[in-house]
């Protein structure tokens, strides 16, 4: 074995040790800053639900700039995935979610620190592929025949959302596909694999090259609320509260609106 | 002789290494294609089978031309009427001997049924009936090696190939197998080519040997002829003698610049001198008397042949002899050790070189 | 001296190397305690009701319905190819060979995303076959076979190759001198020899397209009954209920341990 070999290995091994100590007692780790004496810096740990990437990524680049010294990580998913995460031990200092029922999830383990606060609204817009081929202008164009409509699957918040909605209007549709997210349904409208999806309006936003978003008076029924909050176990005792204060804060909520968001 | 069955002209290029091996069987004939490893044999035989495509030269079986670079003529392997039987048999795993048997005259368009009932027959005739349902691996080493013969048998073949048929057998099973084999080999109506290096097979099977070393042919006849009037140091090893190639005027022959032999036969020019290593006695000093032949030598190696101690002597020539236990043992023959050697022209048989 | 070291030889024989021993003992752990994990989260009160729930037979059903045809498909496809691999001389073959692990290295939602590119209704090959045949791929049943045969193939064109390598050709020359032609020959030769390499290339891909989610739900989407697979049941029910997960993962488990476990006994140890 090389010498190079040998460290490659060695790094490997210690690797292996580092995350078996990670598994075994993350929490016990000294916080990476800011800890006692209330001023903010060191890493933020966001976890924030997928819908959030482009809006998040943005304000927390301003958050950085606001508070020099500090770094802001983000790990975007699906809501329920990072709720679970979070009940798991996951060392997050911050959960932004996408719907209330897995906020609940982190509130009811007694893993927030303080009670969530709605920081955005999120209102659904059908969404189809540019140029609109199949002339969707309505919820009742979904139920035409050989119109493809993908939805988000009943057990995600997009696809509750969706589900409110078309109740709300009367509308009985069979999609051909139950997506596990909002960005796979967009991805299908993307490919013009569906001639149309229910999506949030700050997804379609973020995708005009390829999508139009078609707003829809039922949207009203199915708004979607965003909590967030600070946890208990935060690493990053000072950075949590600043980062959740900083979200509420006109220059984030500005970002929020021009992604499409609906002010508070 | 019978107009040739199989007539060839085996020329194969490989690397550096040239193949040139003309070759005539007539019907019911066995020739064995004899040599040193690395002769070129099977690679005859590969041409032979269609395994290995000819350089130049030809393959024509019963008037057809299997191989004929010159020309463009090809019959691929599996539409030419041979049969092989290879040197581990290459027996397929996964069928019975039956099916093994079976599968030749299957591919020839046998229905199932009569082609179990010719396999069964063949599987009768060379003695294994009661082992027809045993897989290859169940069957002993002399039993595999005649299931071979069977299935390469079981399609008639014009053609009979066999690469070295008894070289995974052990002294024991050889013996038997190599009999049987003669009888099979006998009753083939078509030409049988056999690849050996084993002399004893090639003489106990064969009608006529083809002795190959280095690609070329060096020597060809019948086993008398060939075993009594060696052409090259290969053969003479081949069958014991000791072979010398030197020139020859009346009833001496000049093998060496300081050795002329004297030997029974008369003759003129290029000639080779033959005796057994029995017929060389060792003296711890120069004989007096009928010896005719005689030199002094230097001991290279003993070791033991037979009842007998096989000397190597060193010289003017190189040559080996036999002497018993009791005479080695009195000569003190150790290497190194000088010794005068003998041999009676009596001993000797000379011939002719060329032709 | 020599009696010394033939005693000594059984003996260092039967050891096994600690060296060898603890990472081994370490690699089962590693493979074995999140399956462990399952086992003792699992709800085992209300486990019975869950079972039977509808929802998750008919993924079951769908699962092991669209792997088995995967594998079908693999083995008509990918068993020439592997033969073509193994046993001709052709320009580019290295390359080929490379190429057909792609499927190994890509992200299995890029796969799918790729599929749609080329199957979908606006890919290259979708387009026209939606228009000339009115076959759409997407969304079907047809589109998850298809999802977990790209994904799938690779292993059993690795396995297959490396059987065929391994494999002595020279029986196939044996079959030729009596007088058997190449389909023949691979058809009764080569296939039979190679067959223990084949089952095990069939389980592997099996197994892979049995677990296969990626590519699926990007290329035929997640609809109960059509296209929803356990593990796309497995991810949606991980949404809700982190338990109701926990079951369908290990009655996943248990259905595909099983089968491979029967498989193994009958085909790839062999008699």
């Amino acid at each position: 074995m090389s010498a190079r070999a040998r460290r490659t290995a060695l790094a490997a091994l210690v690797a292996l040790a580092g995350l078996a100590v990670a598994g075994c007692g993350g929490g016990d780790d000294p916080a990476p800053g800011g800890s006692g004496d209330g001023r903010v810096n060191g890493t933020v740990t966001v976890f924030a639900a997928a819908s959030l990437t482009e809006s998040f990524t943005r304000i927390g680049r301003d958050f950085e700039a606001a508070y020099p010294g500090s770094t802001v990580t983000f790990n975007f998913a699906g809501s329920s995935a990072l709720a679970n995460q979070i009940n798991q031990g996951a060392p997050a200092d911050v959960f932004a979610s996408a719907a209330a029922r897995n906020m609940t999830t982190v509130t009811e383990a007694g893993d927030a620190d303080g009670t969530p606060a709605t920081f955005a609204r999120n209102q659904l817009v059908i969404a189809v592929p540019r140029g609109n081929p199949a002339g969707v202008t309505g919820l009742a164009d979904l139920t035409r025949p050989g119109v493809k409509v993908a939805l988000c699957a009943d057990q995600v918040p997009c696809g509750t959302a969706a589900r409110s909605a078309l109740d709300a209007a009367g509308v009985a549709l069979t999609p051909v596909t139950l997506e596990q997210d909002v960005k796979g349904a967009l991805a299908k409208v993307k490919l013009g694999e569906v001639d149309a999806s229910l999506v949030y309006r700050t997804d379609a936003r973020a995708a005009t090259a390829d999508v139009t978003g078609v707003e829809f008076p039922e949207s009203a029924r199915a708004v979607n609320d965003y909590p967030i909050v600070a946890l208990k176990d935060a690493p990053n005792r000072a950075g949590a509260p600043a980062f959740v204060a900083y979200v509420r804060s006109a220059p984030a909520q500005a970002v929020l609106a021009e992604a499409g968001f609906q002010g508070l | 002789m019978t107009a040739p069955l199989l007539d060839a002209r085996l020329v194969v290029d490989r690397d550096a290494f040239r193949l040139e091996v003309p070759l005539r069987v007539a019907p019911g004939e066995v020739v064995a294609l004899l040599g040193p490893n690395g002769a070129g044999k099977t690679t005859a035989l590969r041409a032979l089978a269609g395994l290995h495509p000819l350089t130049a030269g030809h393959v024509t079986l019963d008037g057809v031309d299997l191989d004929r670079p010159a020309s463009r003529g090809w019959v691929p392997t599996e539409r030419r009427p041979i049969g092989v039987v290879f040197q581990d048999y290459l027996l397929f795993p996964h069928l019975s001997a039956l099916d093994n048997v079976a599968f030749g005259p299957r591919r020839h368009g046998i229905d199932r049924r009569a082609a179990r009932a010719t396999a069964r027959d063949w599987l009768g005739r060379v003695g294994l009936a009661g082992q027809a349902h045993r897989r290859p691996r169940q069957l002993s080493g002399g039993q595999a090696q005649r299931v071979a013969l069977a299935r390469a048998l079981a399609v008639e073949p014009s053609l009979l190939l066999l690469d070295e048929p008894l070289a995974a057998l052990d002294a024991r099973t050889r013996l038997d197998t190599r009999a049987e084999l003669h009888r099979h080999l006998s009753a083939h109506q078509g030409a049988t080519v056999l690849v050996t290096h084993d002399p004893l097979d090639a003489l106990a099977l064969a009608d006529r040997l083809v002795i190959v070393e280095g690609g070329r042919v060096v020597q060809e006849g019948d086993g008398p002829s060939v075993t009594a009037r060696p052409r090259t140091d290969y053969v003479a090893r081949l069958v014991g003698l000791n072979l010398y190639r030197g020139r020859a005027e009346g009833h001496g022959v000049r093998v060496a610049p300081e050795l002329t032999l004297t030997v029974a036969d008369r003759l003129n020019g290029e000639a080779f001198v033959a005796f057994r290593p029995a017929a060389v006695a060792l003296h711890p000093a120069r004989p007096e008397g009928s010896p005719r032949n005689t030199w002094a030598g230097t001991v290279a190696g003993v070791q033991r042949h037979g009842d007998n101690v096989r000397v190597q002597l060193d010289g003017p020539i190189g040559v080996a002899a036999d002497v018993t236990p009791a005479a080695a043992a009195q000569l003190r023959l150790i290497p190194g050790q000088r010794v005068w050697v003998a041999v009676k022209a009596t001993e000797t048989h000379a011939y002719p070189a060329t032709g | 001296m020599s009696r010394v070291l033939d005693a000594a030889a059984p003996r260092r024989r039967g050891r096994v190397p600690a060296a060898l021993l603890i990472p081994a003992g370490m690699g089962l752990l590693f493979l074995v305690l999140p399956l462990a994990g399952l086992v003792v989260r699992a709800p085992w009160t209300t486990l019975p009701q869950r079972l039977t729930e509808p929802g998750a037979l008919t993924a079951l059903r769908l699962s092991v319905q669209t792997a088995t045809l995967a594998t079908v498909l693999c083995l008509l496809l990918g068993v020439p190819l592997a033969w073509l691999l193994a046993r001709v001389e052709f320009p580019g073959r290295r390359l080929v060979r490379a190429l057909v692990t792609v499927p190994l290295v890509l992200p299995p939602v890029v796969g799918g995303v790729a599929l749609l590119l080329v199957f979908g209704r606006r890919g290259l090959i979708g387009g026209w076959l939606d228009a000339t045949f009115g076959v759409t791929l997407p969304f079907t049943t047809a589109g998850v076979v298809l999802a977990e045969s790209f994904v799938a193939m690779p292993f059993l064109v690795i396995a297959v190759e490396g059987a065929l390598r391994a494999a002595d050709h020279r029986y196939e020359e044996a079959a030729a001198t009596l007088g058997a032609g190449r389909w023949t020959t691979f058809t009764h030769v080569t296939l039979p020899l190679v067959a223990p390499g084949l089952a095990a290339g069939a389980v592997l891909c099996w197994a892979r397209a049995l677990g296969e989610f990626g590519a699926t739900i990007t290329f035929a989407g997640n609809y109960p009954g059509r296209t929803q697979t356990m593990p796309l049941a497995v991810y949606l029910a991980l949404e809700t209920d982190l338990e109701s997960a926990i079951v369908l993962s290990l009655v996943l488990l248990t259905v595909s341990v099983g089968i491979l476990a029967a498989l193994r006994d009958r085909w790839i140890t062999g008699p």
